[in-house]
């Protein structure tokens, strides 16, 4: 299952991972690869554990067993055989290595577009306000908001924040960027200018785990795409593949066919 | 009747003052208390949650005279024995701590726990969280309630005159006692209450104002 496009190392190892939520299993061993530069998509019916997944990444969730590795460092453990939780602080550092973008946007309300951006450079990153300050005006410029940067979140539009989600995710330069369904609290005229940052972040060469029900998007900007069902992963290729009409996977072409019914 | 209640104002004016140092001490007190055991509630490992629990609750549920009487009359039967002022202080103080408790966590119990998580997200450290992201949002609820208390403080100290202590109330009495004009006695008296109340009342609409998370 553990499979990578091409033969580079992996930055983002994930192996046998498991993990149930009382008697039920929400994730069951599994593996994934995800190369620099490579932009996974992942699609699924709901409670399929893709949004799980993603979240022990950066360990916003804790696994019952597995490894998760980013550039060869455990990320929750400090080593993965005895299940030592790393530290506060070593959770931390380890954490600003991902970035992630949430569903619901998450930006801190008491702060202005461009102090979202520049609380972790100014906390976790040691920059001066001044540097915090051009970096956040570049980010904001980039995602197509530098007019926006003394606005407080509740100024902006839903898109609006999407966008500041994202450049304060990036700002943080990550390794890897994770993006949790972040336009499925979106209206629908909003989805695309948010879908257009993360295309050009993709074209930057950013890599990037996507969790996303856009499938016209996953099939046009990712470079595999993972289909997970009943916590596990039942299929995994290139778009072409994956979404193909004619594949054998009983399950993906439910899923494939009740979602063409419902969005095309 | 004009004149006596002139006569009496230098002795109301003292009264006055011992009802703001009282309120003053009680709510400073109680403000530096209540947060410390409101946070200790919320994050503090499970013995010190249980004890401010216990704590909070149990004040909570005695009458707020009980309170003071048990400290001033109840307490130097174990040996610690209080003058009635700091005795009524400290019944205040206990009292006002437990509901500050209360505010504090559910101030901070509000915050969406996604505020938690984006702050996690980008890589802040537990305390870092705290300071930079929960607090400053959780002040903002904090406040009103919080305000609300203070002027509750503030009538509430008229219950040190039951202990004997010269505070306005004590005092508005006292003159009574003298004058035996109750009626303009007590209208001033609530009168000057009143003004306390609505000029506290005033500067929280002006606190909230200014920490709104959308500009005017």
């Amino acid at each position: 299952m553990a499979t990578s496009s091409n033969n580079s190392p992996a930055l983002l190892e994930i192996a046998e991972v498991s993990k149930s939520f009382g008697p039920v299993a929400v994730l069951r061993s599994v593996s994934l690869q995800v190369a620099k530069g490579e932009v996974v998509t992942i699609i699924g019916p709901s409670g399929s554990g893709k949004t799980t997944l993603l979240r022990c990444v950066n360990f916003l969730e804790s696994y019952d067993s597995g490894s998760i590795r980013i550039d060869g460092k455990e990320v929750g453990y400090r080593d993965a055989a005895t299940r030592q939780r790393r530290s506060e602080r070593d959770l931390a550092a380890m954490r600003a290595e991902t970035g992630m973008v949430f569903q619901s946007f998450n930006l801190f309300p008491h702060l202005t577009a461009a102090g979202n951006i520049m609380l972790g450079l100014t906390k976790v990153r040691g920059k001066g306000s001044a540097e915090a300050r051009a970096i956040a005006e570049h980010w904001l410029a980039r995602v197509g908001l530098a007019h926006k940067a003394d606005s407080l979140p509740a100024e902006l539009s839903g898109g609006q924040q999407q966008r500041v989600g994202i450049a304060r995710a990036v700002a943080m330069e990550p390794k890897i960027l994770l993006l949790d369904e972040i336009t499925s609290a979106l209206d629908p005229e909003l989805v695309g200018e948010v879908l257009a940052v993360v295309k050009s972040l993709a074209e930057d060469g950013m890599t990037m785990v996507m969790v996303t029900h856009e499938m016209a998007f996953a099939r046009d900007a990712s470079s595999r795409i993972v289909f997970m069902a009943d916590g596990g992963v039942s299929a995994v290729g290139p778009p072409k593949e994956v979404l193909a009409a004619e594949t054998t996977n009983e399950r993906l072409r439910t899923f494939l066919a009740r979602f063409r019914a419902s969005h095309f | 009747m004009l004149s006596q209640i002139l006569y009496a104002l230098p002795f109301l004016a003292e009264g006055f003052a011992v009802t703001l140092w009282v309120s003053l001490l009680v709510v400073v007190l109680s403000l530096i208390a209540g947060v410390l055991l409101g946070v200790g509630l919320v994050y503090g490992p499970a013995p010190l949650r249980w004890a401010v629990r216990i704590f909070s609750d149990t004040i909570r549920g005695i009458p707020i005279l009980v309170l003071m009487f048990f400290v001033y009359y109840g307490l130097p039967a174990v040996g610690l024995h209080l003058q009635s002022f700091w005795a009524a202080v400290l019944a205040l103080t206990l009292f006002k701590t437990a509901q500050v408790v209360e505010y504090v966590r559910g101030a901070v119990a509000s915050i969406p726990k996604g505020q938690s998580e984006a702050a996690m997200a980008i890589g802040l450290t537990f305390r870092q969280r705290l300071t930079s992201v929960i607090f400053p949002q959780a002040f903002r609820r904090f406040l009103p309630p919080w305000i609300n208390g203070v002027t509750d403080a503030v009538k509430g100290s008229a219950l040190v005159s039951l202990l004997g202590i010269t505070d306005l109330m004590q005092a508005v009495n006292q003159v009574i006692g003298r004058t035996y004009e109750a009626m303009p006695l007590y209208i001033l008296g609530a009168l000057i209450y009143f003004a306390v109340n609505y000029a506290l009342s005033y500067a929280s609409r002006m606190l909230e104002r200014r920490f709104a998370f959308i500009r005017d």
